[in-house]
C-alpha cells in the first residue's frame, strides 16, 4: 500500500515540459491564466485548448490523468451550464417551458464559460502533473521571497514543506501499523454510522500525533547535528538553473496575452 | 596516515545536569575525563540510562557542559561561533533510522550537510556521488528514503555524515533497530571506513559483540566512566559487565561455562576464532 502513495499528482517523464524550470513554470501558468479570462471569442478559446491538447501530448502524460482532474469541476460545470441557459436573455428563443425560456446567448456564453474552466483546469493540471511536489515548493518558495522582508521566514517555511512531504508516506505507513494493532484487540473502522465510526479514530489519532511529535524532536536533533542552523547561509545541490527556453516559454504566452488583448480576441 | 596517539576529542572534568534536573546528587554524567584519539574506534558500553548518548550529544556540541569542557579539534562545544564546524568534524548517526533522514530522496539527504556548509552545488555533487560509490548506494540516489530497508537508510545517514569529511564518528546505538543483515552491513561499512580512512568511531552500543573489533572499550554507569581498557581486558570480565545489568558476548560466555566445567582456557578470550582454537588444542591434547 505504501508503497503506491503517489505524493501530489506527479507523473514522472522526461518532456520539455517535465524539464522546464519550476519558478517560471509557475509564472508561465499564471501569465496563461491572466490569457484566459481576457480571450472573449470562441476562435481564441480554441486556439488555447487546441494549444493545451498539444501540450498535453508531448508530455506523454496518460490522458485519463486529465480526466480524473476534471471529475471535481463537473457538478460546478453543470450548476453554472443551468445558470446560463436559464437566466441569460438575449438572442432567440430555443426553448419554452411555461414562463422560463432557454435563448440563444445564454447557451453560447454557458458552453464559453465552460470550456474556459475546462482549458484552465487543464493548464493547472498541466503543471502539477509534470513537476514534483518538492520542485513545486521550492518554486512557490522563491515567490514568496520578497515577504522576507516583512519577516517572514521564508526558506525555513520551504524546508517545512519539503519536510512535510518527506514524512507524508511514513506517518501513514505508521498510521496503517496502528491501525492493524487496534483491529487485532477488536476495533473496527469500518461499521457504523459517519459519527461511530469518527470517534473509533480518536484510539488512531492520539498515538500518531504522539509518535510524531517524537519523530520531530529527533529529526530536529539530526538536522543540528548536521550542521543545519536556523537563519544560516544553505546552498542547494540541484541548482534551480533557468534555460534560455524556459525564458522563450515566458516569453511567448506573455506575447499572447498582449496579442489577445489588442486585437480583443 | 594518522598519527594515533594525537588527541581529537577531549572531555576534562565532565559534568552534565539535564535541565530541571539540577539537584547535585544525581547529574546525568559527572567527572568525566576521556580522550578519543585520532584513527581510533571505541566502544562506549553501559546500561539503559548510564548517560551514553549525553555524552554523545555534548561531543556534537548538541548540548553544552554544566560544568568542564568538551574539546573537538582544540575547539570548545561552547564557541558558539565555531560550532558547524564542529558538527562537520564530528558526524552524528542515531538509532532511529526513519527519523534522521530529511530530504525525499537519497541523494538530496546525502547532500543535506554539504548544503549547510554552503559549498557550492558542482562540489556538492561530486562529494554525493563519491560517498555513494564508496558505501554502494549508487543505485539508490534516486528513491525516497520510506522505501529503503533499515540497513540502507543507516548507510544513508552514514554517507550523509561521511560526505562532510569528519574526522571522527559518533554512532549511537546505530544497530539497535535493526535486522541482523542490516546490523552486519552497518557495522561492516564503519569498521571499513575506520581502517581504510583512519576516521575515529565512538560507538555506543548495548551489545558486547560489536565492541569486540574497537580498539578500546569504555563502561559508563550512572553517569560514571567505570572502566576502560583493551577489549580483551573489558569485555573478559564477566563479574564486571554482570554487575551492570550487561551481558557478555557468546563467547566470553561459553568460556565462562566451559571453564566452570574444568577447561583449561585462557582469561582473555573474546574471539570466536580464539575459542575455536583453544578447544581443538584441549581436544588434541585429550
Amino acid at each position: 500500500m505504501s508503497r503506491s502513495i503517489t505524493l501530489g499528482q506527479y507523473f514522472p517523464g522526461r518532456s520539455l515540459i517535465h524539464r522546464m524550470n519550476p519558478r517560471l513554470k509557475i509564472l508561465s501558468l499564471l501569465v496563461v491564466l491572466a490569457l484566459l479570462f481576457s480571450l472573449q471569442t470562441y476562435p481564441g478559446l480554441a486556439g488555447l485548448l487546441v494549444i493545451v491538447l498539444a501540450m498535453i501530448t508531448t508530455t506523454r502524460v496518460p490522458f485519463r490523468y486529465f480526466l480524473k482532474g476534471l471529475r471535481p469541476i463537473f457538478y460546478i460545470a453543470l450548476f453554472a451550464l443551468v445558470i446560463y441557459f436559464f437566466f441569460t436573455s438575449g438572442g432567440v428563443v430555443l426553448l419554452r417551458v411555461g414562463f422560463i425560456t432557454v435563448e440563444s446567448e445564454g447557451v453560447r456564453e454557458g458552453i464559453f464559460v465552460i470550456l474556459r474552466l475546462v482549458t484552465l483546469v487543464l493548464f493547472s493540471l498541466l503543471l502539477t502533473l509534470t513537476t514534483t511536489p518538492l520542485s513545486l515548493t521550492y518554486g512557490l518558495g522563491y515567490f514568496l521571497r520578497p515577504l522576507r522582508y516583512i519577516g517572514l521566514p521564508t526558506e525555513e517555511v520551504a524546508m517545512i514543506m519539503a519536510i512535510a512531504l518527506r514524512f507524508i508516506p511514513t506517518l501513514m505507513e505508521e498510521s496503517q501499523r496502528l491501525m492493524r494493532a487496534q483491529v487485532s484487540r477488536g476495533a473496527d473502522f469500518e461499521t457504523g454510522s459517519i459519527f461511530r465510526r469518527a470517534k473509533s479514530l480518536v484510539p488512531l489519532i492520539v498515538p500518531l500525533f504522539v509518535s510524531a511529535f517524537r519523530r520531530a524532536d529527533e529529526l530536529a536533533l539530526a538536522m543540528e547535528a548536521r550542521g543545519y542552523r536556523i537563519g544560516a547561509l544553505r546552498t542547494r545541490m540541484h541548482e534551480d538553473t533557468i534555460a534560455p527556453r524556459d525564458w522563450a516559454v515566458l516569453a511567448v504566452v506573455v506575447a499572447m496575452l498582449v496579442a489577445s488583448l489588442t486585437l480583443g480576441l | 596516515m594518522v598519527n594515533r596517539s594525537e588527541i581529537m576529542i577531549e572531555a576534562k572534568d565532565l559534568v552534565y545536569h539535564y535541565p530541571g534536573e539540577e539537584e547535585p546528587s544525581s547529574p546525568a554524567l559527572s567527572g568525566i575525563n576521556l580522550a578519543v584519539n585520532r584513527g581510533e574506534y571505541l566502544a562506549l558500553l553501559g546500561p539503559n540510562g548510564s548517560g551514553k548518548t549525553t555524552l554523545m550529544k555534548l561531543f556534537n556540541a548538541l548540548l553544552a557542559p554544566s560544568e568542564g569542557e568538551v574539546r573537538v579539534e582544540g575547539i570548545s562545544t561552547i564557541d558558539e561561533g565555531r560550532i558547524t564546524e564542529i558538527r562537520r568534524y564530528c558526524g552524528m548517526i542515531f538509532q532511529n533510522p526513519d527519523n534522521q533522514l530529511v530530504a525525499t530522496t537519497v541523494e538530496e539527504d546525502i547532500a543535506f550537510g554539504l548544503e549547510n556548509l554552503a559549498l557550492p552545488p558542482a562540489e556538492i555533487r561530486k562529494r554525493v556521488i563519491d560517498v555513494a560509490r564508496l558505501l554502494g548506494l549508487e543505485h539508490l540516489l534516486l528513491q525516497p528514503p520510506h522505501l529503503l530497508s533499515g540497513g540502507e537508510k543507516q548507510r544513508v545517514a552514514i554517507a550523509g555524515v561521511l560526505a562532510m569529511r569528519p574526522h571522527c564518528i559518533l554512532m549511537d546505538e546505530p544497530t539497535a533497530m535493526l535486522d541482523p543483515a542490516g546490523r552486519r552491513d552497518v557495522l561492516k561499512t564503519v569498521q571499513g571506513l575506520n581502517r581504510e580512512q583512519g576516521i575515529a568511531v565512538v560507538h555506543v552500543t548495548h551489545f558486547p559483540e560489536e565492541a569486540v573489533f574497537a580498539d578500546r572499550v569504555i563502561i559508563l554507569n550512572q553517569g560514571r566512566l567505570v572502566r576502560q581498557g583493551p577489549p580483551e581486558n573489558v569485555l573478559s570480565d564477566l563479574p564486571l559487565l554482570h554487575s551492570f545489568g550487561l551481558q557478555g558476548n557468546a563467547v566470553v560466555e561459553l568460556a565462562a561455562l566451559l571453564r566452570e566445567d574444568g577447561f583449561d582456557l585462557p582469561p582473555q578470550l573474546i574471539h570466536s576464532r580464539e575459542l575455536v582454537h583453544y578447544l581443538c588444542l584441549s581436544e588434541r591434547k585429550s
